[in-house]
């Protein structure tokens, strides 16, 4: 298991808290919070030797998506595409 | 398949295929759900961490309060993709401190019924002793609430209920199961790895429904309700099973027939899983789900 931490350039604070997902499996569980400044991202993986992909598949997300909030990731195995969509999901349930 | 048949199917919801939440929502009357302890509030396992299992922040147990039908009820459901079920000690006391809390509402003039969605392989390894020590608390839990309101057991699939878990289905009210869902003390994996492959056979998908799945649970009169796999019949009939409110003698104190039916049984010479019911001196039932 690892623990890695991350923090991203924002600038549009999410509305509300928001929490999708599962650590079951292939996926893994989000909790956004609401937060001033940046994207903060605390990821949990059952998986090790991944850190670069994981550095390169959210800086690619808040490239795209300036969302001001802090995000806990548990993550069971998780492929970079459902990463994304469980990254989307917890920003769209976020919005007002 | 008729076209009815295929309109029917189609309208149909399934229950299996949602999360302990999703569940546990689709149970509740709209707008009424109420989650306790849910993931915000992040009291997950202390013990998965230190031995490299990455945690959930509820500990994958939901508990909703809401209203059924108008009737107040608290659904604790297990999520099954979190550690295959598994009851850790914070899942586990969730539960019980969810049946307790119910309990005493009951005894303050708030009757609250309680609705457990079990999916499950039993306890979590990674917690093994403090996860038996709160399987037991959820049985006496179960005893204490099944007193004064209904505890409606629903086994929906696909993982089924196992381990000591099974036990406390074996104390709930009513006991709702569908045909993919299964009930046993040791699951399927376990017997064979124990007594070998020629006493149970764990890839034979027939044999372990034929003995463990709800047609032959139901049929065997070890839970009560075989029902579609559709929301809407799901929850009419656990509201039913609510309704119904407490009953004179539950299924785990007939001890004399429950006695009697292991004094049936021949262990060296087996009835096949589909004479069971009729051993037991069940009769035949029709076939087919409920509702």
């Amino acid at each position: 298991m690892r623990t890695l931490s991350y923090e991203f350039p924002a600038d549009r604070p999410a509305a509300r808290r928001s929490h999708v997902g599962v650590v079951g499996s292939g996926d893994l569980e989000v909790l956004m919070t609401p937060a001033n400044g940046n994207a903060r991202v605390r990821v949990r993986t059952s998986v090790d030797g991944f850190d670069t992909v994981w550095r390169t598949v959210l800086e690619r997300f808040f490239a795209r998506h300036r969302v001001a909030a802090s995000f806990e990731l548990n993550d069971f195995g998780a492929t970079p595409g459902v990463v994304t969509l469980r990254l989307r999901q917890a920003i769209e349930e976020g919005r007002a | 398949m008729t076209v009815t048949e295929w309109e029917s199917l189609l309208d149909r919801t399934s229950f299996i295929e949602l999360d302990a939440r999703e569940r546990a929502k689709a149970l509740l009357d709209e707008g009424t759900a109420d989650e306790l302890c849910g993931p915000f509030d992040r009291i997950e396992s202390p013990w998965l961490e230190p031995q490299g299992v990455v945690p959930q922040a509820d500990d994958g147990v939901v508990v909703v309060k809401g209203l059924l039908d108008g009737r107040r009820v608290v659904v604790i459901g297990i999520e099954q993709a979190f550690q295959g079920g598994g009851i850790g000690e914070v899942s586990g006391a969730k539960i019980a401190a969810a049946l307790s809390l119910a309990a005493r509402d009951s005894r303050a003039g708030t009757p609250t019924a309680a609705v457990l969605l079990l999916e499950t392989g039993g306890v979590r390894l990674q917690e093994a002793n403090l996860g038996l020590a709160t399987v037991a608390e959820v049985c006496a839990a179960v005893l204490e609430l099944r007193a004064l309101q209904p505890v409606v057991g629903v086994i929906a699939g696909a993982l089924g209920c196992f381990g000591g878990v099974s036990i406390a289905a074996g104390l709930c009210t009513t006991l709702i199961m569908t045909a993919e869902s299964r009930l046993g003390l040791d699951g399927p994996e376990v017997i064979e790895s124990e007594a070998g492959i020629a006493e149970f056979d764990a890839s034979d998908h027939p044999l372990i429904w034929s003995i463990d799945g709800g047609t032959q649970r139901v049929r065997t009169g070890l839970a009560d309700a075989l029902v579609l796999d559709d929301v809407t019949a799901l929850r009419s009939a656990v509201a039913g099973a609510v309704r119904q409110g407490v009953p004179a003698e539950h299924r785990s104190r007939r001890i004399g027939e429950l006695r009697a039916r292991l004094e049936a049984v021949d262990p060296a010479h087996p009835p096949a899983p589909s004479e069971l019911a009729a051993v037991w001196g069940r009769p035949a039932q029709s076939e087919g789900d409920q509702g």
